[in-house]
């Protein structure tokens, strides 16, 4: 019977595959952003698996708050993203190391 | 029910496979529909888990509109196809085993250690004439209408937030401006020259 | 009688302030005239004060003029006590202090720091006018310090010249170590007695007298001894006891009217009068009487030997003080105060004049100070010869002079005193110590007095001709104040002997225990007048003693002037002892003052620079830098290698809560 372990699980995989696409990616900050969004849908898998065992809908308009907010996220990273581009003519991750100062 | 196993490890194993299509693809282009394919899927599981509302949303929101946003900036920045082959950093080996050992530590915790009482037994199916979206729809906007309200607000910030990082002015663009044709009076642009008539010499 | 005080206090410290900030302004003859008119009204209050207390019957009185701070208890005041010995330091000061005023218009009329110089002999009587009228240890110390300061200034007074920074270095890093003591001291007064007031302290001190304290655990000393011990220190340092005598000579530096004043009359003497001042705690501890004698003795006798072998005018009056001191210190030791309080006063007279007559040759000769080129100088100078045998014949104790009176007085006291009854073997050992360098010291006194005074005013003119050409009487404003000191020195033993020394003048302001009480047993067995002292005179061996040094400066100085030069060369190296002043400069200098610059330059180079500059410092910094350097490989600039760092820490919080909890 698939339940509540097997969404964890899936979401779990999903969410170490998603770390995983984070720190070994180098070459574009767009993949970057993708794995985020990954990463939330591993979230939400949880927030809805819970929700069903709970039989509490709360956790499933949580997932509605949290795509609304992902969306908005992918937008302004899209936009940021764009704005870097057009500074630098480039997106790999591996240039941006303005931080070391 | 077997029969539901068997569509869900499918409909799983699609997934997943996307997923690491999109982290280990070598053309963002192709990262990104993969993407969609995994959305897809998720969306299906989801479904599985009786929980359609979200399911439909994530299919239209993420699918149809994030995506495409996604789609769109690649296709726009024109990321050059020779980089597109990915490179690793060098670290990826050890990045790659911390992650399995967090996947190790996480299957621990949900298969042995967890206190859930029923581990085999599924979801509690919902009762005949269960609307997903009727009952989410009563709770979000009577218990939940602050929160979504500050979401609407969000997404406006980021329409807002968008276009002001993305806006330029493009020196030498020609724009006409509306205010100062209408604005305009006669002495600023005419001058009226009084003076003695010159003879002819 | 309040606003007098006041205004015995202030008047010379308005002036000094007018002299010293405005004296451009004032110009030269205002800067005299408005000190010498500040310190002559000081002078005429003084004495007004003395006579109340004197004739006028007026009790002891003890004013609080402003309280500083209270803390914890601690009240810090500004304050007199005006008693009988207040009241004769006053008019001493003030009056050698004026003479000097006048003298000093003679003497440094040619120096560019006039009115600078009026300004420091003003804050001096001001500082040294607060030292005596103090009534509680707070403002002791100020004016201890404030005596001090103005005595580093005026020994520096020629800033130019090197002998002269030197020496004032010395009185003042000497000095430094005296006082050190003496607020130690304060500090023991102020944790026994938990006050700073005259009065409750010494109401309190048979308190302090019955506590013990161990400060090197195991041995406990008693609590009035070590205090009394050591404010006696910070009396050696401003009094210039051995060993802390060796600034005094050197700071003959300085110009003569402030070797008069300060370094003979008055600052000196600030700590002989505090130990008589203190005298109802130092009664409670014949121990510290004990080193107050010893001490006072060794510096009577053997600063004493060291003014025959000096050749600088100066030097030698300098070494007659430090000598003097000895014998006044002496006397506090056998507790007869009062005899140590009018050898002060005599001394401070008879010693201000014989600087002032060395100074007035010096004027006359231009600035030379070496005997060895002076001579004979008895006719062109009569004022000034006069003058000087009257201070010498004071200084040997001629019968009749007021040091006759002090010292012979004094010697008689030292003779009586209750050490003669110790029955310890230290008791016996310390009274012969003392009684015979006293006795001896008078011997060596009249020595050093006579060689002086012949080789200066007698015997052939060994001047040069340029100097002798000019030689010739000093003006008014140099001769007047000798004169005027001449007159006290000569005969102000006969008046006042009687009733300072044995006729109860200071009542309560000097405390004796009863068995130690040397002059009132004097005063009922040897007393019989002035007159019968003098009388008397050849039933004292210390009139033997001064005729036989007196005759014996004269056969060796002016009928065989050839001897000297023999015995020196005959016993070089005791005269070569005498000379390098028993080699206790040579101590400091080279032993004390070197290995302290050694420790110092050691701390310096291997604790300052390598130690805490080199390791601790730098070492810290370059050890962190080191470190940082290692560290900064981490920090790469790049956003996964932090998200990284980040995802290590997740998974090994997951493991510990998976596996380890």
């Amino acid at each position: 019977m698939i339940g509540l372990q097997h969404y964890l699980t899936i979401s779990a995989m999903l969410f170490v595959l998603s770390i995983a696409g984070i720190i070994v990616n180098r070459r574009n900050l767009i993949l970057l952003l993708m794995c985020i969004e990954l990463m939330l849908l591993a979230v939400n898998f949880n927030f809805i698996a819970f929700s069903r065992y709970l039989g509490d809908d709360t956790g499933q308009v949580f997932v509605f708050f949290i795509l609304t907010v992902a969306a908005a996220e992918a937008a302004i990273g899209l936009a940021i993203l764009v704005v870097l581009f057009r500074n630098r003519r480039s997106i790999a991750v591996q240039e941006l190391n303005t931080l070391k100062g | 029910m077997l029969f539901h196993s068997i569509l869900f490890y499918v409909f799983a194993a699609i997934m997943f496979g996307a997923a690491l299509g999109v982290v280990f693809s070598r053309n963002p282009v192709h990262s990104v529909m993969l993407l969609v394919l995994t959305f897809f899927n998720a969306a299906v599981l989801w479904l599985m888990a009786e929980a359609e509302f979200l399911a439909i949303v994530l299919v239209l929101v993420y699918v149809g509109a994030v995506m495409v946003l996604f789609l769109f900036v690649v296709m726009m920045l024109d990321v050059n196809v020779e980089a597109a082959k990915r490179g690793l950093t060098r670290y990826a080996p050890f990045g790659i085993a911390i992650a399995l050992l967090m996947v190790v530590e996480l299957m621990q915790l949900i298969w042995l250690r967890s206190q859930v009482g029923d581990t085999v037994g599924g979801f509690v199916p919902n009762p005949e004439g269960y609307s997903n979206t009727k009952a989410l729809g009563s709770v979000l906007y009577t218990e939940h209408v602050y929160a979504f309200e500050i979401a609407a607000v969000i997404l406006l910030l980021a329409i807002i937030a968008a276009i002001t990082l993305t806006m330029r002015k493009r020196p030498g663009l020609k724009v006409q401006n509306i205010a100062k044709q209408v604005g305009v009076r006669a002495k600023d642009r005419i001058r009226v020259v009084k003076m003695d008539a010159e003879k002819k010499s | 009688m309040y606003e007098y005080y006041l205004t015995i206090v202030l008047a010379p410290l308005a002036a000094a302030i007018i002299a010293g900030l405005f004296g451009k302004k004032i110009g030269r003859a205002g800067a005299h005239w408005i000190t010498i008119i500040a310190v002559g009204i000081s002078c005429l209050l003084s004495l007004l004060v003395l006579r109340n207390m004197f004739w006028g019957g007026a009790e002891p009185e003890n004013i609080s003029v402003y309280t500083w701070a209270v803390t914890d208890g601690l009240r810090m005041e500004v304050g007199f006590l005006v008693d009988r010995l207040t009241a004769l330091m006053m008019c001493v000061v003030s009056f050698v202090s004026l003479m000097v005023h006048i003298y000093t218009i003679g003497y440094m009329h040619e120096d560019p720091g006039y009115q600078r110089f009026f300004s420091y002999i003003s804050l001096f009587t001001f500082s040294m006018l607060m030292l005596v009228m103090s009534n509680n240890f707070l403002q002791l110390f100020f004016g201890w310090e404030a005596v001090g300061l103005v005595s580093y200034l005026l020994i520096g007074f020629w800033f130019k010249r090197e002998t002269a920074i030197f020496a004032n270095l010395k009185a003042f890093i000497v000095n430094r170590i005296g006082d050190f003591g003496f607020i130690l001291g304060i500090s023991g007064v102020v944790m026994f007695s938990g006050s700073l007031d005259y009065a409750t302290v010494f109401a309190a001190a048979e308190g302090i007298a019955a506590q013990d304290i161990e400060v090197i655990a195991g041995m406990p000393w008693n609590a009035m001894t070590l205090v009394c011990i050591l404010l006696f220190i910070g009396a050696m340092g401003k009094s210039a006891q051995a060993p802390l005598h060796v600034w005094l000579p050197d700071s003959m530096a300085g110009p003569t009217p402030i070797s008069a004043l300060i370094h003979a009359a008055t600052m000196v003497t600030a700590g002989i009068f505090m130990v008589a001042r203190m005298s109802p705690l130092f009664e409670f501890s014949t121990t510290a009487l004990g080193v107050v004698i010893i001490i006072g003795a060794i510096t009577a006798f053997f600063t004493g030997l060291l003014g025959i072998v000096q050749n600088d005018i100066k030097r030698v009056v300098a070494y007659s003080t430090l000598s003097q001191l000895g014998y006044m210190t002496v006397a506090l030791g056998a507790s007869a105060y009062s005899a140590a309080i009018f050898h002060l006063m005599t001394h401070a007279f008879f010693k201000a004049l014989l600087f002032l007559a060395a100074g007035s040759v010096i004027i006359a000769l231009h600035h030379e100070q070496d005997i060895r080129k002076m001579g004979g100088i008895r006719k062109y100078m009569p004022i000034t010869y006069w003058t000087a045998l009257i201070g010498s014949l004071a200084l040997i104790g001629f019968p009749g002079s007021s040091g006759f009176f002090s010292k012979d007085l004094l010697i008689e006291a030292v003779k009586e005193s209750h050490w003669r009854e110790g029955v310890s073997m230290g008791d016996q050992i310390t009274y012969w110590i003392a009684y015979l360098s006293v006795l001896l010291g008078v011997f060596v006194t009249a020595l050093y007095s006579f060689r002086m005074f012949f080789l200066v005013f007698h015997g052939e003119e060994r001047m040069d001709a340029e100097a002798k050409s000019h030689l010739h009487e000093t003006p008014a404003v140099v001769t007047v104040p000798l004169i005027l000191l001449a007159i006290p020195s000569a005969i102000i033993g006969w008046f006042t002997a009687g009733p300072v020394l044995f006729g109860n003048y200071f009542g309560e302001s000097i405390f004796v225990a009863e068995s130690q009480d040397v002059l009132a047993h004097m005063g009922e067995t040897i007393w019989h007048g002035s007159a019968g002292l003098v009388t008397h005179i050849h039933k004292s061996p210390a009139f033997w003693l001064a005729a036989a040094g007196t005759f014996t400066a004269w056969f060796l100085y002016l009928k065989r002037p050839d001897i000297p030069e023999t015995i020196k060369n005959k016993v070089s190296g005791l005269y070569n002892l005498l000379d390098r002043k028993y080699y206790i400069d040579d101590l400091y200098i080279n032993g004390i003052a070197a290995g302290g610059r050694w420790v110092g330059r050691f701390l310096w180079e291997k604790g300052d620079e390598l130690i805490i500059d080199g390791v601790l410092v730098n070492g810290t910094a370059k050890s962190v830098g080191r470190l940082a350097g290692i560290m900064r490989q981490i920090q790469t600039g790049y956003l996964y290698t932090y998200a990284f760092a980040m995802i290590i820490g997740l998974t090994m919080l997951l493991g510990w809560l998976v596996w380890l909890r």
